[in-house]
């Protein structure tokens, strides 16, 4: 069949039953992205004879002698950027940049471009971003522009375009499979049917006979090593639980085994035929009943030490028991106690893109592998841990990665795609479906929290009783890390005498949970900001007013339940006192004036406050280079990757001001393990105050190593080095090269408050957000607009995990399989959030900044929910705050 | 997305076309075939190519509407004279699906595909309308929409049974009508969606979808007052929980908006 394609003539061969983002992307056009495969995204959004179409939905055969365009056909031919692609630029209205080819696709519409603001929400309901909150997309639909060109000014503090900006609004910026490889090969897994079950034989001869079937894998063909999937800078943070193939499946859609084949059609056929015998065993999905006696066990029969299984003998994956003071004494003394017990929903990353790696061996004969990660490092030592390899003999890549949020802080495809081309020799690739991410992607921890407070009658806290379960699923993973920091700075922000934590992370046969923005904090702190909001309503205490009495200042030690804790946490600019200040100013504010429409309407206002440390604990590391390279050009070689949280801006914009080059002359090789010599990766939001700090100093060497060379009294003027009155070039003192690192110690504190205006509707449960305030302690910001969409998008993220998300299940079996049944914030659900900036300086982080990637997320939820209390008089103690549940707890009890 | 169990897709030219071999099903716009895995199928059969015209305007004045007519030229039919017709725009913009996917999704694919979600089942119910089926003996037969959808992705069509068109009459087309609908987000999918219409003659009709299994459609010879519409729904027996709504609320919420429905119809 032949049609065209942004102007050129195609001709292809679709498969029986291919769609066309199939065809486009096989024939070379990445522009076109695979977001959910279903229709619901819009990633793939393309022009038809002028007419958008999610090209996942439309079968490939009907483009034959049809005209498509896609984002990169929108340019004018002498590769100019079209005026809508400019205005996405202009208005910083991208993070990840996954979704951006099929959101300009749908910008670029007459429908669009013929709406007023209003309607926009119903023309963008097909088109799911799951980093910004939107905010930006409208203002480039609206022709604001919020950013400056990288060809002027570009130190910090400025808002300059991403280096990849031209690249992402035209398609052409590469993602993870986003190339070409001769010969690939395919795999495709066989999962679980059952929760719980043994393998007690598998036959795999029909597989083989299958056409296209280059191997079958079973357990009896992967290594005996048990790993983890969650990746830390310590490997022993993470219980050994896992085997790149179990004979013992702990969860439904666990690999049973493996198919590599010619093509994913043949791979997917040939794994439907493996024939297994199950011996299904006894399950357990409620975490309470999987700790009590008599409970099935997931990894009874692992070494407790050995594997770092806090108690095996009772599902105990990990657990934190301690208290400081006397609790029980002093709630029993209180003047006023609150108690209450929170729980949070299971809630999916949903990164627009999946996770996938394509492996191939190189000339050398080594192992290649090119992943969505956010850890590539990490990755790379686990599969030579795990396979027996050489550090040499593994090379890891990270493209820009299409969202990750935690979730890609795992080793997930990459050591069954290492076993195929080891098996094999071919390049395999393995990519999951969006089913596979709601099934198989780790999640974020539901949990149950039960929180008592006691104060005295002036609101001074003398009492902090918590008590957290966490549902971590059938595998450790980030079990005790996300168990640990939940209920660190969650307590540790008050300064409260007498606490205690008892907090227990359970095996069950759930799918398994892992690292999610916040890191175990926002579950925690929903529970925590819910009580300290009821007991100022009790104390009759303003809420802000309750917080300064009780929050940390310099001075107070930081801990939990240890008075004599001894950790690297600094006051680095303590800015919550202005956060407090600027969200509470805010709110006298009015917002929008209450619903005019359905009513009646109840309204009502709540806070609420989050600290986080601004680096992951017990090190975090960095070796970055710079080198002035013959010509002039600078050439940053950084180890952390980019997922859309813009550190790629940030290093450069270092490099600028260092140097006082333009942006231009900046060249960056980053997330390869072949460039930078090492970094712990793009977790617990470092990409500025670990990986940037490196950077900043490679810069400051550079810098001093020309100034040295030039002679005495040699300074920087505009990019050029002066000396006695002489301008000579940079390039004049190439080649020269400078290292910098970091070591992620010591660390610093972040301050977030969010306040909400609500109006809610006792009739049908509706919540209308009316006001959203964000006051963000970040120390000196670097890049404004980037840090305005980080707090955006956090936001955005919180509300759906507030009002919207769940993944449900039943008996282990996950019942919201698809986009369509799990509600993602779109544009319609995200109110604009007013982000107010303190005015602080964080003596360790590079120019005074701190780290705000995952801290906006965490205060939302509390916040709002202390908004709907406000506003209905009955507090929720659930997430996600569904319109059915608001409106039962508005009910008459009867 | 992909379907890589299918050996063959026909594109039909003719009826003689339709005949389906084992594992075939027809294909409309295909949004949502090609959105779900479908390993029960080897073939596809595609209607699209058999030329049928969106919609004609029939001697009564009523309205013939092709099954693959696209929503997007569902909601383009004029509506002067027939005002009812706005009913397929508010259907179609209460489906989840984007307006871009309207070039692509067909009106008799959203009947044929019977989700409870399925608006195009709840606004053409309301309008009685009644379906064009075509037999696999080469004959045909009618049924109204209410009928039709038997529950959730089941309707009364027989193997090799395809859907031809949606027949509207001219009094339906003629009434005047409300829509309501509510979601769990603004515009996310349905929980309950509640369609009416009153004739000149003062004979009203409610359809209820997105939280009943199937379409539950109220009929009243005369315009029902509040106790009376309460009491019809309150007869109601399937609602439904899943990702989209708690049945308890969905029923609750069904009673709010039908009775605004009502009293929009009354005034």
């Amino acid at each position: 069949m032949r049609f065209t394609v942004d102007g050129g003539a195609i001709d292809a061969d679709p498969g029986p039953g291919q769609c066309l983002r199939t065809v486009l992307r096989d024939a070379g056009r990445f522009a076109v992205k695979k977001g959910c495969d279903a229709g619901d995204c819009g990633a793939c959004a393309v022009l038809l004879d002028g007419r958008p179409v999610h090209s996942c939905i439309v079968p490939a055969h009907r483009a034959e002698g049809r005209e498509v365009t896609t984002v990169a056909g929108l340019g004018d031919d002498a590769g100019g950027l079209a005026d809508v692609q400019q205005r996405f630029v202009d208005a910083g209205a991208f993070q990840c940049g996954f979704c951006t080819a099929g959101m300009v696709v749908t910008a670029s519409t007459d429908e669009v471009a013929a709406a007023d603001d209003e309607d926009l929400p119903r023309l963008f309901k097909g088109s799911l971003c799951r980093c910004t909150g939107y905010r930006s997309i409208r203002d480039a639909v609206h022709g604001v522009r919020r950013t400056v060109p990288r060809d002027g000014a570009a130190g910090v503090g400025r808002s300059v375009q991403p280096p990849a900006a031209e690249r992402i609004v035209t398609g052409a910026e590469p993602y993870t499979l986003d190339l070409v490889t001769t010969g690939l090969a395919h795999l495709a897994v066989l999962g679980s049917p059952h929760p719980h079950a043994r393998i007690r034989r598998i036959d795999t001869a029909a597989a083989r006979a299958m056409p296209g079937v280059l191997a079958v894998l079973t357990a009896a063909d992967a290594p005996a090593v048990l790993f983890s999937t969650g990746r830390h800078q310590s490997r022993l943070e993470d219980p050994d639980d896992t085997l790149v193939l179990d004979p013992v499946l702990r969860f439904a859609g666990q690999r049973v085994a493996a198919v590599v084949a010619e093509t994913l059609a043949e791979a997917q056929a040939a794994a439907a035929a493996i024939e297994v015998d199950y011996e299904v065993l006894p399950a357990v999905f409620d975490p309470e009943a999987a700790r009590s006696p008599g409970a099935p066990l997931l990894h009874g029969e692992k070494d407790a030490a050995a594997s770092r299984i806090a108690e095996p003998g009772r599902n105990v994956a990990a657990l934190k028991h301690g208290e400081m003071g006397d609790v029980d004494a002093a709630l029993a003394a209180a003047d006023v106690v609150v108690s209450g017990t929170w729980r949070t929903g299971r809630v999916a990353h949903a990164a627009l893109e999946t996770h996938a790696t394509r492996g191939w061996l190189d000339a050398d004969g080594r192992l290649v592998l090119r992943t969505s990660s956010q850890v590539p490092y990490l990755v790379r030592d686990e599969i030579c841990r795990i396979f027996g390899l050489g550090e040499d003999r593994v090379r890891v890549i990270t493209a820009r990665v299409g969202g990750g949020f935690g979730g890609k802080q795992e080793l997930l495809t990459e050591d069954l795609v290492t076993l195929a081309v080891l098996a094999t020799g071919r390049p395999v690739q393995l990519e999951f479906t969006r089913e596979d991410e709601f099934t198989v992607a780790p999640m974020r921890h539901p949990k149950r929290v039960s929180v008592a407070l006691g104060a005295t009658a002036d609101g001074v806290l003398t009492a902090m009783d918590l008590d957290v379960l966490a549902d971590t699923g059938a595998y450790g993973n980030h079990a005790p890390g996300v168990l640990f920091h939940g209920s660190h700075e969650s307590v540790s922000v008050y300064r409260v005498p007498n606490r205690r934590v008892r907090a227990e992370s359970v095996y069950t046969n759930n799918p398994p949970s892992g690292a999610f923005r916040g890191y175990g904090l926002g579950q925690v702190m929903f529970a925590v900001e819910s009580a300290m909001d009821e007991l100022a309503r009790r104390l009759g205490i303003d809420p802000y007013e309750l917080r300064r009495r009780n929050v940390i200042v310099p001075g107070d030690p930081v801990v939990v339940t240890d008075p004599d804790e001894v950790n690297d946490l600094q006051y680095g600019g303590y800015g919550l006192d202005q956060a407090l200040d600027l969200a509470e100013d805010a709110m006298l504010e009015p917002g929008d004036p209450a619903p005019a429409d359905g009513g009646p309407w109840r309204i009502g206002e709540g806070m609420a406050a989050s600290m986080i440390a601004t680096m992951p604990p017990r090190g975090h590391f960095s070796d970055v280079r710079l080198t002035l390279e013959a010509g002039g050009a600078l050439v940053l070689e950084v180890g952390t990757a980019e997922f859309g949280n813009g550190t790629t801006t940030v290093h450069a914009q270092l490099v600028a001001e260092v140097l006082g080059v333009p942006m231009g002359a900046i060249r960056i090789r980053q997330s390869d393990t072949d460039a930078a010599r090492y970094d712990t990766g793009a977790f617990g939001s470092a990409g500025t105050v670990v990986a940037g700090a490196a950077v900043h100093r490679a810069a400051l060497a550079l810098r001093d190593a020309v100034l040295a060379a030039a002679g005495p009294g040699a300074h920087l003027v505009g990019g050029a080095v002066s000396v006695d009155g002489a301008v000579r070039p940079l390039a004049a003192f190439a080649p020269l090269t400078a290292p910098g690192s970091a070591n992620g110690t010591p660390r610093g504190l972040a301050f977030n408050v969010h306040a909400f205006r609500v109006a809610v509707s006792p009739v049908t449960g509706e919540v209308r957000i009316l006001k959203s305030v964000q006051a963000v302690d970040a120390g000196r910001v670097l890049n404004p607009e980037q840090l305005r969409g980080q707090v955006e998008g956090g936001t955005a993220q919180a509300i759906g995990s507030a009002l919207y998300e769940e993944v449900r299940t039943s008996g282990g079996q996950v019942l919201s399989r698809v986009l369509r049944n799990y509600h993602l914030p779109q544009m319609a659900d995200v109110p604009e959030t007013e982000v107010l900036f303190t005015d602080t300086a964080d003596p360790n982080g590079p120019f005074g900044a701190k780290s705000m990637s995952e801290a906006p997320y965490n205060p939302v939820a509390p916040a709002l929910a202390n908004a709907i209390r406000d506003a209905v008089g009955v507090r929720p103690h659930e997430l996600p705050m569904t319109r059915d549940r608001l409106w039962r707890l508005q009910q008459p009890v009867e | 997305m992909d379907l890589p169990n299918l050996t063959g897709v026909r594109l039909a030219r003719d009826r003689s076309d339709l005949a389906l071999a084992a594992g075939e099903a027809p294909l409309a716009g295909g949004t949502w075939l090609y959105s779900e895995p479908q390993t029960h199928l080897t073939g596809l059969v595609d209607l699209t190519t058999l030329g049928w015209p969106d919609w004609t305007e029939r001697v009564d004045g009523g309205l013939s509407i092709g099954a693959t007519c696209a929503v997007v030229d569902l909601v383009r039919i004029p509506d002067s004279d027939r005002p009812a017709v706005r009913l397929f725009r508010q259907g179609a913009e209460s489906l989840l699906q984007s307006f871009k996917v309207w070039n692509t999704a067909t009106i008799g694919g959203n009947i044929v595909t019977a989700l409870a979600a399925g608006a195009l089942i709840g606004v053409t119910a309301a309008l009685d309308a009644e379906l064009v089926i075509w037999t696999a003996d080469g004959g045909e037969r009618r049924q109204r929409v209410e009928a039709f959808v038997l529950g959730q992705r089941a309707t009364s069509l027989a193997r090799g049974e395809v859907l031809r068109s949606i027949e509207i009459g001219p009094a339906p087309l003629a009434a005047r009508t409300a829509f309501r609908r509510i979601a769990l987000s603004p515009l996310g999918r349905a929980g309950t969606v509640v369609a009416g219409r009153r004739d000149a003659g003062g004979t009203t009709v409610l359809s209820i979808t997105g939280g009943t299994a199937r379409p539950e459609v109220l009929r009243f010879p005369e315009p029902p007052g509040p106790e009376h519409l309460l009491a019809a729904i309150d007869s109601i027996r399937s609602w439904f929980t899943d990702a989209h709504g708690a049945a308890d609320w969905r029923a609750a919420m069904t009673r709010t908006l039908a009775e605004s429905v009502r009293e929009e119809l009354a005034a």
